[in-house]
């Protein structure tokens, strides 16, 4: 052994990594593609030599040692390009050749992801797979005792309002006297939640966005899709599809400038403005467009230079109480668009939840609440606050919707549920289970960049490499060499048909419930769950 | 399913009319137990227009402690009904000690107070009668308001009709809403038996109520009185009519319109579009999902009949000028007014009230994509 060998406490073999690199010498072309996609550069050639002993027969020659070179796949064992299990190595592999696979321990990884003393930050997902939404089981089945509706054949009505409803006494007064209400939109209850334009790459942006379009348009399905913070395309603000779009403002008021001026502008009103408090995937963070994702296009949109990571704070520094951020800040956004437009706060599902929408039903401009549980995604965050802080969305949810109940005004303030609908798959089981508990709509993130444009990440730290914008689908990416990869027509088709499949998914749930002219929202008897602390948490029902 | 039977006649009936029509329907309940209200009292309550009627079932403890709250509240008996009943109640039935209906000057007290008053302290009265009751399991409190007496018992309705002689005058009546029980949902409760009431307005339903539980979670915060209670999932239904005439001002046409909405589309074309449209809006938790009929009485003696926005119940009224009768069969029908014109029957459809007038002359259709009424 080399008596300077290499070893520091850092030195990790392939084994301490969460992915290994399975490669087939005797398959492999040598073509290089897996190396040339990899996006973090976890492998490259190597050169390995082979020993090989000769034995002659008979006993006058000694053995001999043969010394050969090949050449093959290394994969790197530096923290800094461990193997994040993108499988895109093995998408180019014109010879199925090679392939990460997941280490069977628990990988050492994890201590040594700080180099230089700074804690880990990654794009993603939280990396759990458990969810109690998945537990939930739809318990209320009519068969005999009254004929249940029938997905496939009746009409349904599956549509949610955004904005504050006003009590049936006083909307009718209002309505009498010709005074002002609250401006409130009929929408479908599966919203597409902020993913930035700084976040998503132009070819993903516009893929959810022409989506959106022809699911409104063409099949008559109100979807509403949010920018997410970073502010919204020129062109985008002054077409008629705007009223698809809910306008996001954050903390660092990314792109607001450019809101701000293109309002004389604009043909429609946005379907609602969000004002970003809390992220589910980092409460109490902000928002963190990393340097690697602030090319020049980003850059004009937000109004900063270029190649500088962009941190929004984690409050509104303007603003120094609840009061403040519900009154003010919702009372002068609503009167930029002359009171027309839906103004509402989206926080992190926390323990102050319903202290903010306690707040909220005080004030006749709220027009709701987002409330994003844990299990939320990001495009970059410190790990620690992905995987340790928040609140899950369920009994968040329940809390809220129960508060509301209590004072008679559920379904005024609606409530809008986002974090980790659909992480396992089940979005429209888990969006009727929300909705069953009291939600009046369902954000999701990760799902539709998942179902519409194959990100390649899972509940188990796969991937997660959105934050330096070298998403190897192309999704999370502003490098055009990496993002033309991405195909937004197809992205459009794939939302289209996630809609689609979804609407008939959350049908074949609600019918047999009975339930075809209105959301369910509430309809809490209609839950079972095999858990007696859960069911006694979220007053459901307790089956086993 | 339970089975609906309700009459409207110039001249007073025997509710066993009613009770008969429900034997015909048999097939269709059980005969878990049979509800009735009855209005237009004719015998001795029709002198007695003003006086409360207090109906229900009480123990003979029970009926020592009404006549002490009673006093106490300073009500005098007018007229009570007393039946000396069988010694053996029919099968399925319980004993009970005292069947009542019984007939209170209001007190001295209320002369001052104005009509709206005194119809809350009459629900007042009756809610304090029901938690007395369900506190020592001694009294059944049904209705306490004046012209009108409800009877619910469990058992087949013929039987219990002919054991409670229900064929006496003092029970004929100008309006009968009578259902017979298919219990399916709920352990046999009485308070749970249709039809339910409240100041004036009654309504009984089959089918299931699925959206009972966000609707029942929206009226008890609401704070109005008499708003509690929701043994069965149809009692939503009354209260959402109550909420409809007495707290929104509008009229019987609009009910539909609250809990089974038109389509946006039928909105965008209708004559009175943004008032309907605001209606949705701000009602939408009170949406109902059906599958139901429902059958109703209002203050002013109409009967109506609706249904879920899909029509899966079916419902028929028929009859003449001076009678008519609501059925959820149409051999109900048959039963009751078998010499009627049977091409003048109505099977309304999903978007209609069909609405009979106290004057008893015409059934009134009204459709949802129809103009309202003018608004209060």
């Amino acid at each position: 052994m080399s008596p300077n060998r290499p070893i520091t406490p850092s030195t990790l073999s392939p084994k301490d990594l969460p992915w290994q690199i399975d490669w087939n010498k005797s398959k492999c072309t040598l073509c290089g593609q897996c190396t040339t996609v990899c996006p973090v550069k976890a492998i490259e050639l190597g050169v390995f030599r082979k020993r090989k002993v000769k034995t002659p027969i008979g006993l006058m020659t000694p053995p001999e040692n043969e010394y050969s070179i090949f050449y093959g796949i290394r994969q790197k064992t530096d923290p800094a390009f461990s193997c994040i299990g993108c499988g895109m190595c093995s998408m180019v592999c014109p010879n199925g050749a090679i392939m990460p696979r997941r280490n069977d321990e628990k990988d050492k990884l994890c201590f040594h992801k700080n180099a230089g003393g700074k804690p880990r930050t990654r794009g993603g997902r939280r990396n759990d797979n458990d969810s109690l939404l998945d537990r939930i089981k739809f318990i209320r089945i009519s068969m005999l005792t009254d004929p249940a509706l029938d997905a496939g054949r009746h009409e349904f009505d599956l549509r949610t309002l955004l904005g504050r409803v006003l009590p049936p006494e006083e909307g009718l007064k209002t309505f009498r006297e010709q005074g002002w209400a609250p401006p409130v939109r009929e929408i479908y209850p599966l919203i597409i939640g902020g993913m930035s334009f700084g976040a998503l790459s132009p070819n993903m942006w516009e893929g959810l966005q022409m989506g959106v379009a022809y699911l409104n348009e063409e099949m008559g399905m109100p979807v509403r899709i949010c920018t997410g913070e970073g502010g919204c395309p020129p062109r985008l603000l002054r077409s008629r599809f705007l009223k698809y779009v809910i306008l996001q403002v954050a903390s660092g008021y990314f792109g607001w400038d450019e809101i701000i001026h293109a309002l004389p502008h604009m043909k429609e009103d946005p379907c609602a403005i969000e004002i970003k408090y809390g992220q589910g995937a980092k409460p109490g963070d902000g928002g963190l467009l990393m340097w690697h994702k602030v090319n020049k296009l980003i850059a004009a949109i937000r109004g900063v230079p270029a190649g500088v990571s962009l941190p929004s704070p984690p409050t509104h520094q303007t603003q120094y109480s609840i009061e403040e951020s519900v009154a003010k800040m919702i009372q002068s956004m609503s009167m930029a668009w002359g009171f027309r437009v839906p103004v509402y706060p989206k926080i992190s599902a926390s323990s102050t939840s319903l202290a903010v929408l306690n707040n909220l039903t005080r004030n006749p401009y709220a027009s709701g609440l987002a409330i994003d549980g844990e299990d939320g995604g990001t495009g970059a965050a410190y790990n620690v606050s992905m995987n340790h802080m928040g609140h899950p969305i369920a009994s968040n949810i329940r809390d809220a919707y129960l508060n509301l109940a209590r004072l008679g005004k559920q379904n005024e303030i609606p409530i809008f549920a986002g974090g980790g609908v659909g992480k396992n798959g089940n979005l429209a089981a888990n969006a009727a289970a929300l909705i069953m508990l009291g939600a009046s709509g369902i954000q999701i993130g990760k799902y539709i960049m998942q179902a519409a444009a194959g990100c390649l990440g899972s509940e188990s730290d796969r991937c997660n490499v959105c934050n330096i914008g070298v998403c190897p689908k192309g999704i999370t990416s502003q490098d055009p060499r990496i993002y033309r990869r991405l195909d937004p027509e197809k992205v459009a088709e794939r939302v289209v048909e996630t809609y689609l499949s979804f609407d008939t998914e959350l049908k074949k749930i609600i019918a047999p419930l009975g339930r075809s002219t209105s959301l369910p929202i509430g309809m809490s008897d209609a839950l079972g769950i095999n858990d007696k602390a859960a069911a006694d948490r979220l007053s459901i029902k307790y089956v086993v | 399913m339970c089975r609906l039977f309700a009459l409207t006649s110039q001249e007073p009936v025997s509710p066993m009319q009613a009770i008969k029509a429900l034997d015909v329907m048999r097939e269709g309940h059980d005969g878990s137990g049979v509800g009735l209200f009855l209005s237009g009292l004719s015998g001795p309550f029709e002198d007695l227009k003003d006086c409360p009627v207090l109906s229900g079932i009480f123990t003979t403890p029970g009926i020592r402690r009404l006549d002490q709250f009673m006093m106490d509240h300073d009500f005098m008996t007018k007229y009570k009904t007393s039946t000396r009943l069988s010694e053996d109640p029919p099968t399925g039935t319980p004993k009970r000690d005292v069947y009542l209906a019984r007939a209170y000057e209001k007190p001295e007290a209320w002369k001052h107070l104005s009509p709206e008053k005194q119809e809350e302290e009459m629900v007042r009265i009756r809610l304090q009668l029901r938690r007395m009751g369900e506190a020592n399991n001694d009294m059944t409190v049904f209705s306490f308001w004046p012209d009108t007496i409800m009877i619910k018992e469990l058992g087949d309705p013929l039987a219990v009709g002919n054991y409670l002689q229900l064929d006496r005058k003092e029970f004929d009546a100008r309006v009968v809403l009578a259902q017979g029980r298919q219990n399916t949902n709920y352990a046999i409760n009485l308070y749970a038996c249709h039809p339910f009431f409240i100041q004036g307005i009654c309504t009984m339903t089959n089918g299931e109520n699925t959206a009972f539980l966000p609707i029942r979670e929206f009226l008890e915060s609401s704070n109005i009185l008499g708003y509690e209670g929701y043994q069965s999932d149809s009692e939503v239904f009354t209260h959402i009519l109550h909420f409809t005439l007495k707290r929104l001002g509008l009229d019987i046409d609009a009910y539909k319109h609250i809990i089974t909405p038109l389509k946006d589309r039928d909105l965008n074309n209708h004559p009175d579009g943004p008032f309907l449209k605001q209606l949705k809006e701000t009602c939408r938790k009170l949406i109902i999902d059906g599958p139901n009929c429902i059958i109703g009485c209002l203050p002013d003696k109409s009967l109506f009949m609706v249904q879920d926005s899909k029509k899966l119940r079916p419902g028929v009224v028929g009859g003449r000028p001076g009678m008519y009768a609501f059925s959820s069969e149409v051999c109900g029908l048959d039963a009751v007014l078998p010499d009627r014109d049977v091409t003048k029957d109505i099977q309304p459809m999903h978007l209609d009230t069909v609405i009979v007038p106290p004057t008893r002359q015409e059934i009134r259709i009204c459709r949802q994509t129809d103009p309202l009424h003018l608004q209060h």
